[in-house]
């Protein structure tokens, strides 16, 4: 499978990033170069395999279901969370105008 | 007095602790040393005041008789991919530029609660994207190793090369580095010095800026096994706030430390005989192999059938996470925002994303969508996690017939900067040896064998079985011992 230039701005699109025409035209033979020898993954025999997200044998863990069980990761925290806001007003996170 | 900075994370340890020398002077001669080092660019940023702080504490505390830690008085490097409380921490990326953490990660915590001190944070590839240190908005890093006879400018590896130049460098002791899928062990090899990725889960990822979650461990890079051995113990441990952490007590690596090897089977993937690898290379195996028969260990073939099909799998699966994960840089939260005049929500994403992210971080990202998007998630996705499952299995086969595997740690030495960067996929091809380990979630380390004909270091890997790094860094300091690899580069900046 190859992608076309209009293929990688739908991509670009998908992922929010901005790209220019020049931009996507150098995109579109590097991600083929890539695409092209990841195809091989199709020669492997994997019938009957189940796919893999955890390699590493490990259940998953709750925590106690209380407020603030890790102070670090808990809430009262309005001016930390938005210390690095690029625009914070009222203590909210900014952003331009959504609903006109 | 001797050079401090020529002393190790071991010999700095035992000789604050037995008044040899304070952790102050150790922390003043470490931080005049990265002063001079502008030329290598392999901190973004320095922080000798947090240095003297730490070495400050620990003499305090050598005054009152108190436990020091297991690594007081050490100066470290911490790669800029751990969250720092107060201090920069970018990922090497400018979407991060000027991001201060109200918070500090966990395994650098660790290290500070051990009596480490932080000399700055380390350059590396772009959100770790990259194996060469050629993707970092904050410029190359710079190996201190030159080719015999010339002075072209060497990649220190990537992504952890600000790590691996730093260390090789004599300009910190030790540092800490990340591993997705190679990014401990290949910087390790090119500057001739340890690295170790321990099995997944050992090291907490809190506070650890995110590539591919399922990859992504942490680990000590050092110049001896032994530094590599304290320093993993400093690091690792459970911790709530990981879902991944394991709940498994840290052995004390570095008490047990023993490089008698007799009973232990060494497996010889013979799928790793690559067309393309270099004749030193191959030597450098048999030397290995020469090296731990010697220590007492028994040499057996194993295959690992799948082992062509790893990296592959590995550039659908660590771009698919990475395009879920950097989807947080939207220029609301954190780091850049780019407001183009007039411009809506999703524009101002679209733009900010733009500006901020380097071309690989971008391509990657853009894989990474077009693998997971509707109509082709099972053909490349769900593909890629099977064989990544076949490629698990082969190691779990081989432990029927051995305890570790030996095996180069890259097909090549290290290379020039700026010669690899026509192809992403020659830049890629670097990590062949190291990528199905990381999909593997296996313990793994790099230890120098020796130069190559150009006095380029080369390095050569052991991978263990899950938990058992003990096997892995007694393979490593049997080697150490053999290879008696203890040169540095010339100094030239």
């Amino acid at each position: 499978m190859s992608v076309d230039k209009q293929t990688v701005a739908k991509i670009a699109s998908l992922a929010r990033i901005k790209m220019g025409d020049e931009e996507l035209e150098r995109m579109v033979p590097e991600l083929n170069g890539i695409l092209n020898w990841v195809e091989q993954l199709g020669e492997v025999d994997v019938e009957g395999v189940e796919p893999m997200s955890a390699v590493i044998p490990n259940t998953l863990r709750l925590r106690d279901d209380v407020v603030d069980a890790d102070p670090k990761t808990g809430g009262g925290k309005r001016d930390e969370v938005l210390a690095n806001a690029p625009a914070a007003e009222h203590g909210f996170f900014g952003v331009p105008k959504v609903i006109e | 007095m001797t050079d401090l900075t020529n002393l190790g994370v071991k010999a700095i340890r035992d000789g604050v602790a037995g008044g040899d020398f304070t952790a102050r002077e150790v922390a003043e001669s470490f931080n005049a040393a990265v002063a001079s080092a502008a030329e290598l660019n392999a901190f973004i940023v320095t922080t000798p005041d947090h240095a003297l702080a730490a070495a400050d504490a620990v003499d305090a505390k050598r005054a009152k008789g108190e436990d020091l830690g297991a690594m007081g008085g050490v100066p470290i490097g911490m790669k800029d991919l751990f969250a720092s409380h107060g201090v920069q921490t970018t990922a090497a990326s400018h979407i991060l530029e000027g991001f201060k953490p109200e918070y500090e990660s966990t395994v650098s915590q660790n290290l500070w609660n051990a009596g480490a001190g932080m000399l700055g944070k380390l350059n590396l590839d772009q959100f770790a994207m990259g194996s060469s240190n050629e993707t970092s908005y904050f410029g190359n890093v710079a190996s201190p190793w030159r080719k015999e006879g010339s002075n072209a400018a060497m990649s220190p590896g990537g992504s952890s090369g600000g790590s691996s130049s730093a260390v090789a460098a004599r300009i910190a002791p030790a540092a800490t580095g990340t591993d997705t899928g190679g990014s401990i062990r290949q910087p390790a090899a090119f500057t001739g010095i340890c690295g170790i990725k321990p099995t997944y889960g050992r090291c907490s990822r809190w506070g650890v800026v995110a590539f591919a979650s399922s990859l992504d461990q942490a680990g000590p890079m050092a110049r001896s096994v032994e530094d590599c051995a304290i320093m993993l113990g400093a690091m690792a441990g459970f911790d709530p706030k990981d879902a991944t952490s394991l709940k498994m007590d840290v052995p004390d690596w570095e008490a047990a430390l023993n490089a008698d090897l007799k009973g232990k089977k060494v497996g010889i993937p013979k799928e790793y005989r690559m067309d393309g690898t270099d004749e030193a290379i191959l030597a450098s195996w048999e030397q290995g192999k020469a090296w731990l028969k010697d220590a007492g260990a028994e040499i057996v073939d194993v295959s690992l059938p799948h082992t062509k099909y790893a990296l592959p799998a590995y550039y659908i699966i660590a771009p698919a996470e990475a395009s879920s994960n950097l989807a947080r840089y939207d220029g609301v939260r954190y780091g850049l925002r780019d407001l183009p005049e007039g411009a809506g929500l999703q524009d101002m994403y679209a733009a900010t994303r733009a500006e901020g992210f380097g071309d690989e971080v971008k391509r990657r990202i853009l894989i990474g969508t077009y693998v997971l998007s509707a109509g082709f998630y099972d053909a490349y996705y769900n593909q890629a996690q099977k064989v990544r499952a076949l490629v698990a299995r082969d190691f779990e086969q081989a432990w029927g017939e051995c305890d570790l595997i030996l095996a180069p740690t890259t097909p090549t030495a290290s290379f020039p900067l700026g010669s690899l960067n026509e192809d992403p996929l020659t830049m890629y091809l670097n990590d062949v040896f190291a990528v199905p380990a990381s999909l593997a979630g296996l313990p793994a380390m790099s230890v120098p064998a020796g130069l190559n004909p150009d006095g380029l270091p080369l390095g050569l890997q052991l991978v263990g079985k899950p938990f058992d790094e003990q096997t892995v860094l007694d393979a490593g300091l049997a080697i150490q011992q053999r290879s008696g690899f203890e040169q540095a580069p010339e100094k030239w900046w």
